[in-house]
């Protein structure tokens, strides 16, 4: 379990840093731009980072630590919610910026600091008085320094201010702060950052004239989720590198999570780091889901049950019985020999991972760029089909097919180009070959291409020379013929080596592309169970609720509970029976009724004798379970009481006109 | 009801896309989208979901067509005439059967189940008058549309009953295929029938019940000690089952352990109380650590005590917090110095009415963001989940668990105001005596005016309360009070204690009102009688 955990933190930080690194090209952007800004106005920022809110936190902390280390040491970030009004505004910026001069340069003066946090009044000439003071102060020390720090800031380092959620801000805040602050903006150098999530356009409706004219506003867009998601599932699934790997159903939930709801690379990451739980916690094999070299030490270390699992395993026992009788009796008898065979089989398993990402690439080279993207426009919907069955046998992949051998020279002469490289950058030792036939084809395309130009000056001079006759009757025939013989020979050449080259890349789609499940032990490294997932991730609380409610039988097995899907037995727990009773009611909901009803069901399942008893006793306990059930009812949100009517309890749910 | 359910199971996830379709062409795009989506739910409802919740939205969700509140008593009669049984076979077998077992019901009860008969013909017309046309499609209860006679009670009514129900069975039983392949003008037509039927519905402040209270049912009201015991007397149905299905959960246990220290918070969600489930998981798992319940259903907790009591007595720290924010800062930051902390929160019932505010809510998200704090809580609202936006769902990074554990919300229910009534009604009347003792004997009489004026009046539905002017005059016939002034002040007094309201009528006079039932009033009365 302790190697679990290490491989998934292990997982984490490796997202994180990636994510990280994604940002820092629209960081270093803005930074340039932040140093060559010098103007009356105020400069600011506007980052337009898309709906994703969740992600947004793990920018702007990226952003500010860039630019602390490049830029200016005075950063505050700032959230709507800690600024209800300007003078919250003005403590909290006050507070992050004396803090972050504190980590800066630890100077003595630390009763200078306290001083000024015990300083209630928050002004903007508190902290103009602050910010030339320090100012001075690290002039000075770098002028004793004799400059041989030689300032990693410069002189008058600007303070940055980010606003991390702008949209959410309120606008007399806002415009407070900004008509402040450009009255001083030559005494302390302000630089604002807005952070937006919706468009760009918001400022202006967020702002008035007057003020956003205070404003020299540059816009940046960061990169879209969609492009950071296809990103991470290019760095974390189609590699050879990482063990673990998703089924396809997982796969399109996590992905149907992402883009139908929330847009979150967060989120994304999350349901994987799930699944690498969920696989690591339910699968006992999920030892050898790891570097290969790990896993074939861990395979000689199998215990005896371990081996029996992997016996029990439906894709080793398909194995099984494709081998020879001898063979089988060894695999399902000894260990030793069964070890030997899963090192090789894991061995086949690595290997068809690097063949089949390179493969996959390639073939999405030719599939983007075909019309209407028969096989998807990303990378991730190819990978998708390719691991739900067999791509070629699907129609899509006979129209993409189709399409290819429609494609012009140039275009193709590229996508060989691309796909060599793909092969050549890959680690998998079986494409030489398959690279020496690319190459092959480009070289025949090159020399098609020669001949063509050559054919054709031979074509233009011939032309010339017809056209000194001025026979025109000879000219339109010679023309016809020429024409004739171009499209009947050149061009089926171009054809040939065409087909050829799709053919080709069809048979390594075949070889290579073969749907994870077919292969032996797919069970370690692929985790497959989807309903796991979207019950964590996705959960239904309302359904849930509403089976339980309706159909308490898939709850508790019982007999008597047993009934067809609309109805409901009457002899249902309680909640049950009031639940089903009040689905009946428009909006209010007489109590008395509700009462007679519900104890004329609940006394015909105590049986006649009660009836003719009919004793208090037996009335108030069936009012009291009635109270209980109602009170439920009411804390799970479906009435609540209405003062319209005395007795009366309104329905709060759907479906009570 | 639940014949009309049957029809729309049938079509759920189609029809819905469809009805998606037929809103406009403007948003094809988007509905495209959003049909993928619920094909894209639909096949993965076909899962195999181990505890069959996978029902699909259309069900849930669906429009459904008006109710009548007279179904509830043909769904009663009907349930309790098939105990143990199916519905649906038995009534369409023998339609004799069922005519004659209505009334036999009727008659087997007692006199309250005949009054209660009596009056659904009442509002069976009152429905019907409006036009419907979808309804009269139905044709279910067009036919009682027209007996209009009185005097044709409970048996006229049974007899409907049971005859409108087995045409309109077989026809259900047909029904749902040719709905398939209805035009799609005709689903048009319907939905906007339906979307007009709910405006209607909605904008009528007329309500179609009955006018029966609680209190012409001459029942003992139950006080809360009373009723516990009383439901402790009744045996829990299903023990077994529900133990086994506790079970079930309970083998979670250690996965949850795992996943809580892998960074995740776990939320618990199902029918049931999951109380004892959580207390459960606490003494089995969590007895060497430091661990924090609270009880989110009791009615004074506060984000502030949960926070108060985080610091003072898992931290030892002394002394007082400006803002819950700043708490939470302290509290983070001793988090961050000290990477062996380990918090473990359990939080029953955290969409409780104290907690499910905006703010309660963030604080608490961040407070479960925190590496070293491990949440485990409950909800059992319907629309929990909507306290949660997308910043808020990040900081929780909940990992959803279904479980329905079935067991009655015994403590979770206790401190709800019951909306029976049945405990505040003594609530009242003590409250009422203590205050009142601790008054004047002119003020006691003052008060007696108004509350025997008031019972004077109980009957007339539309009474607006005393008017001051006359109240003033009556005060000052019974010799208790000399100037307009005094009964002012004395007035403030009992407002001060919520022992009147005041309300200002549309002519701009004040009207005085006792906010207590009349029967609580009745026995202030009696019992002020017997004092004097």
């Amino acid at each position: 379990q302790q190697i679990r955990e290490d491989l998934n933190k292990q997982l984490l930080d490796n997202l994180v840093s990636f994510l990280k690194r994604s940002y820092s090209e629209l960081q270093e952007e803005t930074t340039e731009w932040t140093c060559r800004m010098k103007s009356r106005e105020i400069p600011t920022a506007a980052l337009v980072l898309g709906v994703n809110v969740t992600d947004h936190d793990l920018t702007f902390r990226s952003l500010s630590e860039v630019l602390q280390n490049n830029i200016t040491p005075y950063i505050a970030l700032l959230e709507a919610k800690d600024c209800p009004g300007i003078k919250n505004l003005m403590q909290k910026l006050m507070g992050q910026l004396m803090n972050c001069c504190i980590d800066e340069d630890s100077l003595e003066d630390d009763s200078y600091v306290q001083v000024s946090q015990n300083r209630i009044r928050c002004s903007m000439t508190s902290l103009i008085n602050w910010y030339e003071s320090v100012t001075k102060k690290t002039d000075s020390v770098t002028l004793r320094k004799k400059r041989t720090s030689s300032s990693r800031h410069w002189q008058s380092p600007p303070v940055v201010v980010i606003f991390k959620d702008m949209e959410s801000f309120t606008t007399k805040v806002l415009q407070d702060f900004i008509v402040i602050s450009s009255r001083h903006i030559r005494e302390l150098p302000l630089v604002l950052i807005f952070g937006i999530a919706t468009s760009p356009m918001i400022i202006h409706s967020l702002l008035p004239h007057s003020v956003s004219s205070l404003l020299c506003i540059e816009l940046f867009q960061s990169l879209s989720c969609k492009e950071h998601l296809s990103t991470i599932i290019d760095k974390l699934l189609l590699t050879a590198q990482c063990p673990f790997k998703l089924g396809e159903k997982v796969l399109q939930v996590l992905i149907n999570i992402f883009l139908y709801h929330d847009f979150s690379v967060q989120n994304f990451i999350k349901g994987f780091q799930l699944c690498i739980v969920e696989h690591f916690y339910s699968q006992p094999l999920s030892v050898l889901c790891c570097q290969l070299v790990d896993a074939k030490k861990r395979v000689n270390s199998l215990s005896h049950d371990q081996c029996e699992n992997i016996r029990r395993l439906p894709s080793f026992r398909r194995y099984v019985e494709s081998q020879v009788s001898e063979k089988q009796v060894a695999l399902l008898m000894s260990d030793n020999f069964l070890k030997e065979i899963i090192q090789n089989l894991l061995e086949d398993l690595h290997v068809y991972h690097e063949n089949y990402v390179s493969v996959l690439r390639c073939l999405h080279v030719f599939t983007s760029s075909l019309p209407k993207y028969p096989l998807g426009k990303q990378i991730r919907e190819l990978h998708c089909a390719c691991l739900e069955n067999q791509v070629w046998e699907t129609e899509e992949y006979e129209s993409s097919l189709q399409l290819a051998r429609m494609l012009n020279k140039s275009d193709l002469v590229t996508m060989l180009q691309q796909c060599v490289e793909i092969f050549v950058s890959s680690s998998g030792k079986e494409f030489d070959k398959t690279v020496e036939k690319l190459k092959e084809f480009l070289t025949q395309f090159q020399k098609l291409e020669a001949e063509a130009f050559q054919e054709r000056d031979v074509s233009v001079s011939s032309q010339k020379e017809l056209q000194k006759k001025t026979d025109l009757y000879h000219l339109q025939k010679t023309l016809l013929e020429l024409k004739e013989s171009r499209r009947s020979k050149k061009l089926t050449k171009f054809e040939m080596l065409r087909f050829e080259v799709v053919d080709y890349i069809d048979s390594l789609v075949r070889n290579y592309l073969v749907p994870a499940d077919h292969k032996t032990l797919h069970e370690i490294v692929y985790f497959n169970t989807a309903s796991v997932l979207r019950g964590h991730l996705n959960a239904a609380p309302r359904t849930a609720l509403h089976t339980a409610l309706n159909n308490p039988y898939c709850y508790l097995k019982n007999q008597a509970l047993k009934s067809d899907a609309g109805s409901i037995s009457n002899k249902a727990p309680d909640i049950c029976i009031a639940y089903k009773l009040h689905l009946e009611c428009g909006r209010l909901i007489n109590l008395v009724d509700w009462l007679e009803a519900f104890s004329t069901v609940v006394m015909a399942v105590e049986g006649p004798n009660a009836d003719a008893a009919s004793s208090d006793q037996v009335d108030d306990i069936i009012h009291a379970r009635f109270i209980r059930a109602v009170s439920e009812l009411e804390l799970l949100g479906f009435i609540k009481p209405s003062k319209q009517k005395t007795d009366h309890v309104a329905r709060l749910t759907w479906g009570g006109c | 009801k639940v014949r009309k359910d049957k029809a729309q199971l049938t079509v759920s996830v189609k029809r819905f896309a469809k009805k998606l379709e037929s809103i406009s062409d403007d948003e094809a795009q988007e509905i495209l989208a959003e049909k993928n989506y619920v094909a894209a739910l639909g096949t993965c409802a076909q899962d195999p979901v181990g505890n069959g919740s996978s029902v699909s939205g259309g069900e849930v969700y669906s429009f459904q067509t008006p109710k009548r509140s007279s179904k509830m008593a043909e769904l009663a009669s009907e349930l309790a005439q098939t105990p143990g049984q199916s519905v649906a076979p038995d009534h369409s077998k023998c339609p004799e059967k069922t005519a004659k077992t209505p009334q036999s019901n009727s008659k087997s009860c007692d006199s309250k189940k005949k009054e209660f008969l009596s009056t659904t013909p009442y509002r069976l017309r009152k429905r019907l008058a409006a036009p419907d046309s979808y309804l009269e499609s139905e044709s279910e209860y067009s036919a009682s549309c027209s007996e209009d006679d009185d005097e044709e009670d409970q048996k006229e009514v049974s007899t409907v009953l049971s005859g409108g129900k087995t045409p309109a069975k077989t026809k259900a039983a047909s029904t749902p295929p040719p709905r398939n392949t209805l035009p799609k003008k005709i689903k048009e037509e319907k939905m906007s029938n339906l979307v007009e039927e709910y405006f209607e519905a909605h904008s009528s402040s007329k309500v179609l019940t009955s006018d029966r209270t609680l209190q012409k049912l001459r029942k003992r009201r139950l006080n809360q000690q009373t009723l516990n015991d009383l439901l402790k007397k009744a045996p829990l149905a299903y023990a077994a089952e529900i133990k086994e299905l506790n079970q079930q959960h309970e083998s979670l246990f250690s996965k949850w352990m795992l996943q809580l220290h892998l960074g995740f918070n776990i939320i618990l969600y199902g029918l049931g109380s999951k109380r004892d489930l959580l207390e459960k998981f606490r003494t089995s798992v969590l007895q060497d650590s430091v661990h924090l319940v609270v009880n989110g259903y009791f009615p004074s907790i506060t984000v502030r005590s949960i926070l108060n009591s985080i610091t003072e007595e898992v931290l030892d720290h002394i002394g007082t917090f400006r803002s819950p924010l700043g708490q939470l800062e302290f509290i983070n930051k001793r988090f961050k110095e000290d990477s062996s902390l380990e918090l473990y929160v359990l939080i029953h019932n955290l969409d409780s009415q104290m907690l499910r505010g905006e703010r309660s809510q963030q604080i608490l998200a961040q407070l479960s963001s925190l590496p070293g704090i491990y949440l485990i809580a409950s909800v059992d609202h319907i629309n929990a989940p909507l306290m949660w936006d997308q910043a808020k769902l990040s900081l929780y990074n909940w990992l959803w668990y279904e479980t329905t554990t079935f067991s009655p919300y015994v403590e979770e229910t206790s401190y709800e105001n019951s909306l029976l009534v049945q405990q505040s009604g003594s609530l009242a009347l003590s409250s009422l005596t203590h205050v009142l003792r601790s008054l004047t004997l002119n003020a006691r009489g003052i008060f007696r005016l108004l509350a025997q004026y008031q019972l004077e009046n109980k009957d007339n539905p539309s009474y607006p309360g005393l008017s001051f002017q006359e109240f003033y005059q009556q005060c000052r016939e019974a010799f208790l009070v000399n100037s307009d002034l005094t009964l002012r002040a004395q007035l403030t007094e009992f407002r001060d204690h919520k022992l009147i309201r005041t309300k200002r009528g549309a002519d701009g006079v004040e009207y005085l009102l006792i906010p207590v039932d009349d029967s609580t009033l009745t026995d202030f009365l009696d019992k002020e009688d017997e004092d004097v």
